[in-house]
């Protein structure tokens, strides 16, 4: 069996011509994360170009009107590029690099991660190309200018569902045309092993952060982490520093889109199955033939219908819970926390917000929330407005 | 002899890929039928899948068609049943892990044994994985095919040694699809496999035309066409037949008495 597991999750499900290219990347990720000269050059471009360390802010007035456990928001929304998506980007444009590779690709749902990798292709001088779904890129029009802007190209993806999963295929597919002088940026912890392990190993600088700041200024750890699940990048990386302290609680929240009942939502651990798809084994939204099943969120970012194998293992030996959050919750707490912290959150982080809004009061005010605020809301302004019937062009 | 191994007695074997259900279960079954008659020695059958990553366009769409239509992998192994009563011609699934792992892995193998199905090919399961399935494919004489690529390099050998009942050469790089120029890797690629396993290997992905078949038939054993073929069978829907059966004549004429 191939590496890459955890538990029953993971592998490299993955076509015979792209085999000797994820070989060839664990190869030289095993090398280069021993690499002093690579992990000083990854350091200071997280610290002076990304903005590393993010502040971890504790929300005062949110805590106050909610009358219960403490909230703390990690601001991964004040990185540069505006995600916490440019922590992982670094890493492997940087990995890229070091391996003679010259061009790079990657999918991109909401633009974040589009948008991140054009980044750093700019400033590390690669070649950059974006595989958007047409909804999305409809969706998320002012990403695509932004990505552009950056010298990246823009591949509209017209195949399947036009979303996500449809952008991961078509970036599969372009790897397997070049997998000579390209490297494919996956954006989330997923796909085929050695993905889940170097994008979780990038991102877990927000947990290893908040670890000392929390005890910096509460002198403890926190009750419970909370986090969006698409993929689940930014909860990985929030919760792995983290999965050895049993006290802590690590909270997953899924899409639940029109409702978890609904058949409109992109809630993977809580409605899927066991599958087989994109490289891993994990949780699917699928049918009973297997067929891979259309999923909906206002959230372009987490409309997937997979989920990281990593964090199905972590449901399965339940060490971390995965809950739902509907498109209304998500819309409220993206107003809500506007409204009272000054801080526009993404429209996926805000599922994490609508979370934490329900879980706050039922805890005592000794306690500590943290909430992973993965990204910044601008993006998402003329969705909400739409939303709310609000006609703005953007 | 096995079934499999039938297929490459006459001469360069000519296997023509179709999609299960594109356009209709029904058309399929006779597809089948003639595409023997005209000269297939073995017939891939594609069990429709929403997400073939391996695939370019042209069988993507085939894919969609097909589900779009209500193709399930029950009503396949139906028509498989079907026309296991008129012909014996060598019958190969390819599909995706998922489809399989979904279904259940041992009865899907199950239910191939049953209705007559010869092997299956899952781009997506490489040598690593391929544990996933290979213990039922062998409890129930499904023959579980191996790929390999150009990219494949010193893994051809590790492949070559365990494969079974013929190998699939990708002729170059990328997905499925119709190219206009197809590089000669294939020849390096097929000797190599023959230094450690004597197994019949077939090169597919790219090739459309009678020409570029007789210069692949001269480096292997058999030669694998589908998006040309899934390209006919889009453009005349369930007139089809005559069409892809005078097209299968063509490329095995033109590849048979190949040395």
């Amino acid at each position: 069996m191939a590496k890459g597991r955890f538990g029953i999750h993971g592998g490299q499900y993955i076509p015979e011509t792209l085999m000797n290219a994820v070989i060839e990347l664990e190869e030289a990720y095993n090398r280069l994360r021993e690499d002093p000269r690579f992990n000083e050059e990854l350091d200071s471009l997280l610290r002076n170009y990304a903005g590393r360390p993010s502040p971890l802010y504790y929300a005062k007035k949110m805590t106050e009107d909610l009358s219960g456990a403490k909230i703390y928001l990690k601001r991964e929304d004040l990185n540069h590029t505006g995600s916490h998506k440019i922590n992982n980007v670094l890493g492997q444009v940087l990995l890229a690099k070091y391996m003679g590779k010259t061009r790079v690709i990657a999918e991109t749902g909401a633009g974040q991660h589009g948008v991140a990798t054009a980044t750093a292709a700019a400033l590390m001088g690669m070649e950059c190309e974006i595989f958007m779904g047409r909804e999305d890129t409809e969706r998320q029009a002012l990403n695509v200018f932004r990505m552009k802007l950056l010298g990246a190209k823009v591949n509209v993806v017209t195949s399947g569902t036009q979303t996500l999963k449809d952008a991961v295929n078509e970036t599969l597919r372009e790897w397997s045309r070049r997998v000579h002088d390209t490297h494919y940026v996956l954006g989330s912890v997923m796909g085929p092993h050695p993905f889940p392990t170097i994008v979780r190993d990038f991102q877990k600088v927000i947990g290893i952060e908040v670890r000392k700041q929390i005890l910096e200024t509460e002198g403890r750890l926190p009750d419970a982490l909370v986090a969006c699940v698409g993929g689940g990048s930014n909860a990985i990386g929030l919760f792995y520093d983290f999965i050895k302290e049993p006290d802590v609680r690590l909270i997953g929240c899924e899409a639940a889109g029109l409702g978890i009942d609904t058949g409109k939502n992109a809630a993977t651990i809580n409605t899927g199955t066991v599958g087989i798809f994109h490289g891993m084994k994990s949780y699917f939204c699928q049918d009973e033939y297997g067929q891979i099943a259309p999923v909906y969120s206002i959230s372009a970012g987490l409309d997937y219908p997979g989920v990281g194998p990593e964090h199905a293992y972590l449901h399965d030996i339940g060490r971390a819970e995965y809950v739902a959050v509907t498109d209304n919750e998500a819309v409220e707490a993206f107003e809500y926390l506007s409204r009272t912290e000054g801080i526009i959150p993404a429209i996926e982080s805000a599922h994490a917000v609508a979370y934490a809004i329900k879980l706050a009061p039922t805890m005592g005010r000794d306690r500590i929330i943290v909430i992973g605020l993965s990204g910044r809301g601008d993006k998402d302004v003329a969705a909400i407005a739409r939303y709310r019937g609000v006609d703005i062009h953007e | 002899m096995s079934n499999i191994k039938n297929a490459f007695a006459n001469g360069k074997a000519f296997i023509p890929f179709i999609t299960a259900g594109d356009p209709s279960p029904e058309i399929t079954g006779e597809l089948v039928l003639q595409m023997a008659e005209a000269g297939a020695d073995l017939i891939e059958l594609g069990i429709p899948f929403s997400d073939p990553v391996a695939e370019g366009e042209v069988i993507q769409a085939a894919n969609m068609r097909a589900l779009s239509g209500g193709v399930t992998a029950d009503k396949i192994f139906e028509l498989v049943k079907h026309i296991r009563d008129k012909c014996t011609v060598p019958i190969v699934f390819m599909t995706y892990a998922n489809p399989v792992f979904r279904y259940g892995a041992e009865k899907f193998l199950g239910n191939c044994r049953e209705a007559g199905v010869d092997g299956i090919i899952i781009p997506d399961l490489p040598y690593e994985e391929k544990e996933e399935i290979q213990p039922f494919c062998s409890k129930y004489g499904v023959t579980l095919i191996s790929m390999i690529s150009p990219a494949s390099g010193s893994r051809i050998k590790m492949i070559a040694k365990e494969a079974e009942g013929f190998i699939y050469c990708v002729s170059s790089m990328g997905v499925t699809g119709v190219r206009q120029h197809i590089g000669d890797e294939v020849k390096e690629m097929v000797k190599l496999v023959k230094t450690v396993n004597d197994i019949p290997c077939a090169v597919g992905f790219g090739v459309s035309t009678p020409g570029q078949a007789a210069k692949m038939a001269g480096y292997a054993d058999g030669v694998i066409v589908g998006s040309a073929i899934v390209r006919i069978i889009g453009e005349y829907g369930r007139e089809c037949v005559p069409h892809v059966a005078g097209y299968v004549r063509m490329m095995k004429s033109a590849i048979e008495k190949v040395k």
